[in-house]
């Protein structure tokens, strides 16, 4: 199974990939001098309260934080043992949240399935206006139902993520008596799942969706226009329409089958925009995903839920690409599998 | 139609021996290139319109100061978060050129606002070529005369003050300064790293090659948001407004460059073996004077177009990590640092033109957009 082989190929890649990326991801986050628990006891010594700096010290020798760079990079992510055996990322560990005193794990439990459900539900919004306005706007190319999609695209391209966010809830609330903030009404919170909390979801995702597929959509949009256009253009569609074949059985058929892997292909482009957004608008709209937290925890220096945080968004952003290569090798035969040779 | 006496048709209209000439070889298509991309431009009447807008808004830069009838700081105790003014030209149906009414600010105790009172009966001309506070012309002459101000005892607030009492107008005159030469800046950082990168890998091909692509594949994949944050984040506070200015410009540029070093890296892929790449190697050129002088200035224009794309999302970007407060801080004036005073629902409700920020960032995005999308398609000028 040649599909089998290119599906683990990529897997693979990917794994190498994430490796990289935790490396950024650490070398970033310590970029600035110091971390949270040294100015702790800087603070502490400066205020002259010596109880705390001792314990403080003893958190720092307890998470690595004394060691060398490289040593703590690999007790992190838990290539190498630390002060309590072998407990990273690998592990199931994620660390300790100096900021929330509390274990990481605990902080983003719920909200990474928050941040999961917001972002494919973005997905799923950018896929079904995209769709069917990007094939109206090219067969109908040049008429005034092109340009108004042409318009209301660009418009959301140019509005930025959050001001959207703001305007729509104020509206939204106003006339279509959304609710505002939050990802489910209050009452919901910690309780079971019911079909009341999910229908509370539900009316809480629409402003967000919205929100954060729309520059996602325009774009998208844009390019299957682009794509179908060009399509449209040659010469066995000329024959199609010759044969007597009905303009919009032609189009289903022929063009729009072809014009569909970029589509696919581009959720590389669209995922890691789409993420990056939700993680803005969810800090403006106070949704609990893990946006707030990791700005909360960039801002404070709280380096293991930050670097927690991104790791996950970039793994995130890599199976959602992974996904979708796997997938359009499944729709395209022409796609050859591995390296091409040049 | 006519016949000859022979029996031949012959057609009546007038005979063009250019008609079938092709087209390369007429007149008007041997103009140098740029040219025959201008006359080709010309005729997008949007995107002739939104570069001609963007040229006065980066002319309009240095001389923000003069135009702004406040400076960006200056405080306005007496009207904190006053609505939008009005400058008329009649009064009571007779003219008496542009003029404001003054007003009064009481405090509102019961919702704790200000609410405004204007006196309708004293119309109050604004003065021009006025004395006001001092402003330096482009960062470096020294000035105190403003294009128009408000009259002694008259406030003129166009787009009104904000929370303290400061002119929404002449701060977003202040802040385009910054807010749109953070792209200018960005998109420079991006131009050296991808064409760099892009015609090294393309160029070279190899071991070089499938480092740089992996490089280029991973920085691709990444949310640029959660990156922009980390990398601000590490932006030591104690910084002045210039440095983080630039280093958040620069920020802004290192996450951009992979997908202009793609493009350029795809282009020398197949440029690099035309004869003249050739010819150019066996005259003993070295390979830094062939990207140089022979394979990118086929391109440059290319360049140019996809720049102009993706100025906007710098735009863009600056603003988000302004507005979350890990971009540009308070004494800098910028548009994302006054949206920040727009955070919340309530100001939008009781205070909408604190928002008025936002227009400018869409018009100028857009303005780019379309541009940039004309340029594109006027580059090939062959092409009908």
């Amino acid at each position: 199974m040649t599909i089998l082989r290119y599906a683990i190929y990529r897997f693979l890649t990917m794994l190498l990939t994430l490796v990289v990326v935790s490396v950024m991801v650490f070398v970033i986050i310590n970029l600035p001098p110091g971390d949270y628990l040294s100015n702790q006891i800087n603070e502490l010594r400066a205020t002259g309260q010596s109880q705390g700096v001792a314990q403080a010290e003893f958190l720092r020798t307890e998470y690595a934080l004394d060691r060398p760079l490289w040593e703590q990079y690999l007790i992190w992510v838990g290539f190498a043992p630390g002060p309590n055996g072998f407990s990273g990322l690998l592990q199931g560990d994620f660390g300790w949240s100096f900021e929330f005193d509390q274990p990481v794990a605990d902080i983003v439990g719920g909200a990474l399935w928050m941040t999961v459900l917001v972002n494919l539900s973005a997905v799923l919004f950018v896929y079904m206006v995209a769709l069917p306005l990007g094939v109206i706007a090219a067969a109908r190319s040049k008429t005034w139902v092109d340009y108004t999609a042409a318009f209301v695209g660009y418009l959301g391209l140019a509005t930025p993520n959050f001001l959207l966010a703001l305007i729509l809830f104020y509206y939204g609330n106003k006339y279509f008596n959304l609710p505002i903030g939050g990802l489910m009404d209050p009452a919901f919170e910690g309780e079971p799942m019911s079909w009341e909390k999910v229908k509370s979801v539900l009316v809480h995702m629409i402003v967000p969706t919205f929100v954060i597929g729309t520059s996602g959509a325009a774009a998208m949009m844009q390019r299957l226009r682009a794509n179908l256009l060009d399509e449209l253009g040659k010469p066995y569609v000329e024959t199609a329409q010759a044969k007597g074949l009905s303009p919009s059985r032609m189009l289903t058929k022929y063009p729009l089958r072809m014009a569909f892997n970029p589509f696919v292909a581009d959720i590389g482009n669209l995922l890691p925009a789409m993420v990056s957004g939700s993680v803005l608008v969810s800090v403006v709209l106070g949704l609990q995903t893990i946006g707030p937290a990791l700005l909360a925890a960039l801002k404070s220096q709280d380096q293991f839920l930050a670097g927690f945080v991104l790791m996950f968004v970039a793994l995130l952003t890599l199976v959602g690409t992974m996904i979708s290569d796997v997938l359009l090798v499944l729709l395209d035969p022409r796609i050859r599998y591995g390296a091409r040779e040049t | 139609m006519s016949t000859l006496p022979d029996g031949r048709y012959i057609d009546d209209a007038p005979f063009d021996p250019d008609e079938n000439i092709n087209r390369l070889d007429r007149a008007d298509m041997d103009a140098p290139n740029w040219l025959l991309v201008w006359r080709k431009f010309r005729r997008h009447r949007l995107g002739l319109l939104s570069g001609a807008f963007l040229l006065f808004s980066y002319l309009m830069l240095p001389v923000a100061g003069f135009i702004a009838p406040y400076t960006p700081a200056e405080r306005n105790a007496d009207h904190l978060y006053a609505p939008p003014q009005a400058i008329k030209l009649f009064h009571e149906g007779r003219f008496v050129g542009p003029f404001v009414y003054p007003r009064t600010a009481t405090a509102d105790l019961e919702n704790f606002r200000w609410t405004y009172e204007t006196d309708r009966t004293r119309p109050m001309p604004l003065e021009f070529f006025c004395e006001g506070s001092e402003y330096r012309l482009a960062g470096l002459i020294r000035s105190d005369t403003h294009l128009f101000c408000a009259p002694q005892g008259a406030t003129v607030f166009l787009w009104g003050s904000d929370r303290l009492g400061r002119d929404v107008f002449s701060r977003i005159l202040y802040g385009a300064q910054l807010s749109l030469t953070v792209g200018l800046i960005g998109i420079t950082v991006s131009f050296i790293l991808g064409i760099g990168f892009g015609s090294i890998a393309g160029y070279f091909g190899g071991k070089t090659d499938w480092i740089i692509q992996r490089t280029i594949e991973i920085l691709r994949s990444l949310p640029e948001l959660p990156l922009w944050l980390a990398l601000s984040a590490a932006v030591p506070s104690n910084w002045g407004p210039v440095a983080v200015f630039f280093i958040i410009s620069i920020i802004l540029g290192i996450l951009d460059w992979p997908g202009l070093a793609r493009a350029v890296r795809s282009k020398f892929l197949s440029l690099r073996e035309e004869e003249y790449v050739r010819a150019a190697e066996m005259m003993g050129a070295s390979s830094g004077r062939v990207i140089r002088r022979h394979l990118l200035p086929n391109f440059v224009s290319h360049l140019i177009a996809s720049a102009t794309l993706s100025i906007p999302a710098m735009i863009l970007g600056e603003t988000a990590l302004s507005f979350l407060g890990l971009g540009l801080r308070a004494p800098a004036v910028s548009w994302g640092v006054m949206l920040n005073d727009a955070q919340n629902l309530a100001s939008i409700e009781i205070y909408p033109w604190t928002a008025i920020p936002m227009l400018p960032i869409i018009v100028v995005v857009l303005a780019f957009n379309f541009l940039g999308d004309d340029l594109r398609d006027s580059l090939d000028p062959y092409e009908s």
